[in-house]
């Protein structure tokens, strides 16, 4: 039985992998999942230098989901580089960095600096809706996309990544821009912006006011947005929005996503991510898969 | 060590207004606890995501006590559990308070409202001299009569129907209680005038924070703190509560 898959000449063991920002660099889960049964592992968005991000409340739970607002706070470049890329080389699985930047100045640093490092793949965020500039400034335009995507390629030595944002009228239009630009792979969806009220305090949930929605109720506006994706372009998706189970991320690989990147799921259950790959492999024995390509899009 | 476990429920009451106290038999969590950490309880209604962080208030071999407040719907249903129910928590969590801190000291040990439960388990290990003050919204109170067995107990309510009318640090100055180092936990206006009433007196303070968390483990960046220096973790002024404190060291955080 194949399980595994080829990202822009990437081979990972399997499709499954860490959705950025819910897992860290994996330091603190690595007590409940073995980091060595996973795709790859997606860190947290590190940018050139480091940042505090967003005053607290970060975190509200809703209905079948969760908003967040932490900010993209990270330790800086240098501290990931020498802490961070380290501790996951200790794994046999693939390093993919999340990157984030306030200024195409911003990213193309990091970019740079990752370079002469052993990562696999970068992944540019483009779509935080909880930053003020950068994040998601860059991600709702298409001609922004296309030119980050093509500054960010000239510069990269390993595949690049582009992480979309929902928060479009059209994402497909996103995903193309991404595509001339010249990304290798596309992820989505990133985060729904949301918002809570707390009646009580009569005041926002978050201190941000509004947040990135994720958690399974996003879930279906996800497997949408990857099927539309999936039929307008022909570089690979990794697919994300809700996925709590193996069922749900066969869902988005029936849809036509090549990989799938698991969040929220993280905090309901720390080895969540090992209980998918699990789950996938049986529904392969189940369904006589021999190979998880033949089931990549095949939901027409 | 922490340990994600499926455990169960051995006892459950009501012991104040909305206050529940449940005794949970455990694989490995209670008997590697130490008195301020916590434990994430997961709700079984799968619309709650998030896992709820509650104080442990004691620990008797492989069973766990948790004393805690229905805040929403999630207590609310781990209020609804009896005997035998199976629930899936993580723990131990976070760092506890450094009993080390009270050798051949006079400690006083402060708790508020549903930040009393953790001084319980902190009382019974303590080897030292105590005093113990605690601070309700009125005389509906809880756990006192446990603690009474391991000091000298101090009462304030907000409404005055019990002890001193005010605040702990009311009590704690109306009641002439003295000591050498702080152990505290409650809400964050109440730390804020311990960290304060230290800083005024000279006296070494541990304060227990809370905050909204996710994954309770240090991965997610929910739950931070501000800290007084750069963090080594964060390299900003930001520390995880979950993971770095819960218990702190006054001087350390800013709140």
């Amino acid at each position: 039985m194949k399980t595994s898959v080829n990202l822009a000449g990437v081979e990972l063991k399997n499709p499954v992998m860490t959705a950025s920002g819910t897992f860290g660099s994996g330091m603190e889960y690595a007590e409940f999942a073995d980091l060595n049964k996973l795709g790859a592992v997606v860190t947290k968005g590190v940018a050139n230098v480091p940042w505090p991000g967003n005053p607290t409340p970060r975190v509200a739970e809703v209905y079948g989901g969760m908003l967040n607002a932490i900010g993209l706070q990270n330790p800086g470049i240098d501290v990931f580089a020498s802490r961070d890329i380290p501790f996951l080389r200790q794994y046999d699985t693939k390093i993919i960095v999340n990157v984030c930047g306030k200024s195409e100045k911003d990213y193309l640093e990091v970019v740079e600096r990752l370079a002469d490092e052993p990562v696999d793949m970068l992944e540019i965020n483009i779509s935080c809706p909880n930053v003020k500039e950068g994040g998601i400034a860059f991600g709702q335009n298409a001609a922004n996309i296309e030119h980050i995507t093509a500054a960010v390629k000239k510069k990269a030595a390993q595949p690049v990544i582009m992480k979309l944002s929902p928060n479009v009228t059209d994402i497909t239009e996103m995903a193309k821009a991404a595509e001339a630009g010249g990304a290798d792979v596309l992820s989505l969806i990133n985060t729904i912006t949301g918002m809570k009220i707390d009646i009580n305090r009569q005041t926002f949930a978050l201190a941000n006011k509004t947040g990135g929605m994720s958690g399974p109720a996003v879930k279906p506006v996800a497997v949408r947005m990857v099927y539309q994706v999936a039929n307008a372009v022909s570089i690979p998706i990794i697919g994300m929005g809700g996925i709590m189970t193996a069922e749900d991320a066969l869902e988005f690989i029936l849809a036509g996503a090549t990989a799938v990147s698991v969040g929220t799921a993280n905090f309901c259950n720390p080895h969540a991510t090992i209980d998918i790959v699990n789950g996938i492999e049986d529904y392969m024995r189940a369904k006589n898969v021999n190979d998880i390509n033949e089931l990549i899009g095949i939901v027409k | 060590m922490k340990f994600d476990e499926t455990a169960t429920v051995v006892s459950q009451n009501e012991i104040s207004d909305g206050i529940y106290d449940m005794w949970i038999d455990t694989g490995n969590i209670a008997a590697n606890a130490v008195p301020g950490q916590f434990i994430s309880v997961y709700t079984k209604d799968a619309s709650k995501l998030l896992p709820r962080p509650i104080s442990i208030c004691e620990t008797d071999g492989s069973r766990l006590r948790i004393v805690y407040r229905i805040a929403g719907k999630g207590t609310k249903e781990f209020s609804g559990y009896a005997q035998g129910e199976q629930i899936h928590i993580l723990g131990p969590l976070g760092n506890g308070f450094p009993l080390e801190a009270a050798a051949g000291k006079k400690a006083i040990l402060i708790g508020g409202g549903i930040g009393i439960p953790p001084m319980l388990e902190l009382a019974k290990h303590l080897d030292c001299d105590k005093e113990i003050v605690v601070g309700y919204r009125n005389s509906d109170t809880f756990l006192d009569k446990e603690l009474q067995q391991y000091g000298n107990l101090t009462i304030a309510s907000d409404d005055g129907s019990i002890g001193t009318h005010g605040t702990v640090i009311d009590a704690i100055k109306a009641c002439g209680v003295k000591g050498d180092v702080i152990f505290a936990c409650g809400p964050t206006p109440m730390l804020r005038a311990i960290k304060q009433y230290a800083a005024d007196n000279g006296i070494e303070a541990w304060i227990s924070l809370e905050e909204r968390m996710a994954c309770g483990i240090g991965a997610c960046l929910a739950c931070v703190c501000k800290s007084t220096d750069v963090d080594s973790h964060s390299m900003v002024h930001n520390k995880r509560i979950c993971k770095d404190g819960p218990v702190f060291n006054a001087t350390e955080v800013e709140l």
